[in-house]
């Protein structure tokens, strides 16, 4: 993977253009596209159109900034004008966007090269991108796994090099969870600091527009490019010495992977090794973390298909279907109580955080699972692949908390894992920065990834 | 509503529309509204009611039958 700030070093030292590095993202595509499924729609001749567009105003004189001729894909549940937005769903068989979503105009300010649309869990309601009118999405490190959900298609696209970004949403890990099976970087920023207007919806309470990158810079420069901000830099790193992590160890390590658990004991050694202070922490009432996510959830989801539903239901893949009708049965006193617990758990998370640089979990309890499991094994026990999958990463779409994911190496079998580091409510770019001092630590080593990306 | 009582009536108009596949989903939804109910945060509303019916009797016993107190302990059951 090549990284934006890579390319844009070379870039500006004239070394390789946007349309070089777009014709590459494409020709990869057309490489891997048929095995990995990953693009719901290839946007070739607009992204060379672009990618010119870009060379040739930076050649006179305009430079709009980090994203300027960078190739990015978009989850394809967000608008881009004049292109049919499907969240992978037959239901939605005719549609054509008639404006871009806001965060697709800032991309296309920043001088963003959009490649084209991804692949993606049916209205991203799932974890593994498998229930899709347009066919499972393959994970690039093992096409017989998930690429993670609900953006599979974004993960498994940044991670193959078919772009050096995605956009994704995330309503309960759905930027966090394919980021960390395929091996990329995930940012979920602060609950409503990101328009999610034009942007089907699954839950507008808890639903997130979030960058999926090759580094914690990249997603810096991707987020503020997002928020319309075109800064040229990503922030500066917090020292490493006297930052004060909290490991939330019960309930959030106590159903790990053995691997995963391995990987994660170690990123966190070698954290406390470079001067971190490490505290271990609980987080109260976490146990009723997925009792209050999946009321909201299901709630949100089911009254805005509640019509189509009734007009349409054969259009669904059967387990969404099945997922958004559960939604229909919710009382009203119980969806109530989720809120009270939605709002028990953020003050639990502040009151974690209040002495606190970041919280530190893993991502994901397990690695990949394998295309079609209905559970996995995790230890000693086997588990539902949705419940386990979730088990992490919900808390902080039903808190608000901003959230990134981080890889922390590979297992023995080479699948990637994912660290998890939480901020501050309304404190996404301090977050950065501790994960930006973080990250070394955590991948292991101590050079942003290169890649080949553009020769 | 028990949950109970909601499951049965869940899975009975299911069954009439047509999706009896819904059967193992709502009672997977009926397990998580259980934990919902039992979740310490509803028990905290639970302790909090209990404390007004303590704080009351305490009033009664403490203080004369006032209609003040009369009045409050009426308001304090209409939001029970």
């Amino acid at each position: 993977m090549m990284t934006i700030e890579e390319f844009g070093r070379r870039f500006r030292d004239g070394e390789v253009t946007s349309t070089q590095v777009t014709e590459e993202c494409l020709r990869r595509i057309d490489a891997d596209n048929a095995r990995l499924n990953a693009f719901t729609l290839v946007m070739a001749d607009e992204a060379l159109r672009r990618a010119r567009e870009a060379d040739k105003e930076f050649t006179s004189g305009t430079d709009r900034g980090p994203l300027h001729g960078v190739p990015i894909s978009i989850k394809d549940i967000i608008d881009i004008r004049g292109v049919p937005t499907t969240a992978s769903s037959r239901v939605r068989e005719g549609h054509v966007a008639e404006r871009d979503a806001p965060v697709i105009a800032h991309l296309r300010q920043a001088g963003a090269v959009l490649v084209g649309k991804t692949n993606l869990h049916e209205f991203a309601f799932g974890t593994t991108s498998e229930d899709s009118a347009f066919g499972a999405v393959k994970n690039p490190r093992d096409p017989a796994r998930s690429a993670g959900g609900s953006s599979g298609g974004s993960g498994a696209s940044v991670a193959a090099g078919m772009a050096l970004a995605s956009i994704g949403t995330d309503t309960g890990g759905s930027v966090r969870i394919p980021a960390a099976v395929c091996g990329t970087v995930g940012l979920k920023p602060t609950l409503g600091e990101i328009s999610i207007d034009g942007v089907v919806p699954l839950s507008r309470t808890m639903d997130h527009v979030g960058p999926l990158t090759a580094s914690v810079a990249d997603a810096s420069l991707v987020y503020h490019a997002l928020l319309g901000d075109t800064r040229t830099a990503p922030p500066v790193p917090m020292p490493m010495h006297g930052l004060r992590l909290a490991v939330p160890r019960k309930y959030f390590c106590d159903l790990l992977d053995n691997e995963v658990r391995a990987r994660f004991e170690a990123a966190i050694d070698r954290l406390r090794a470079s001067g971190a202070h490490i505290d271990e922490i609980e987080i109260r009432h976490a146990t009723d973390i997925a009792p209050v996510y999946l009321h909201i959830v299901l709630s949100d989801a089911a009254a805005y298909h509640a019509h189509t539903l009734e007009t349409v239901p054969d259009r669904y893949t059967p387990p969404v279907r099945l997922r958004l009708e559960m939604g229909r049965y919710v009382m009203a006193e119980d969806y109530v109580r989720a809120l009270a617990g939605r709002e028990v758990l953020a003050r639990e998370v502040d009151a974690a955080l209040a002495q606190h640089d970041a919280l530190v979990l893993p991502t994901l309890p397990i690695v990949a699972p394998p295309i079609g499991a209905a559970t996995v094994e995790v230890g000693s026990t086997r588990e539902p692949v949705r419940n386990v999958m979730l088990r992490l990463t919900q808390l902080f779409n039903v808190t608000g908390h901003p959230a990134v994911s981080i890889p922390m190496g590979p297992t023995s079998s080479g699948l990637p894992c994912g660290i998890q580091l939480v901020g501050c409510r309304h404190q996404t770019d301090a977050l950065l920065k501790v994960a930006l001092a973080c990250e070394p630590q955590i991948t292991g080593i101590s050079v942003p990834r290169g890649g080949t990306v553009g020769g | 509503m028990t949950i109970d009582a909601w499951l049965q009536a869940a899975i009975a108009d299911a069954e009439r529309r047509g999706l009896p596949d819904l059967k193992p989903v709502l009672e997977t939804l009926a397990k998580a509204t259980t934990a919902l109910r039992a979740a310490d945060f509803n028990q905290s509303a639970v302790d909090s009611r209990q404390s007004k019916v303590e704080s009351r009797k305490s009033a009664t016993e403490s203080s004369d039958q006032s209609s003040d107190d009369s009045r409050r302990n009426q308001s304090s059951v209409d939001s029970r």
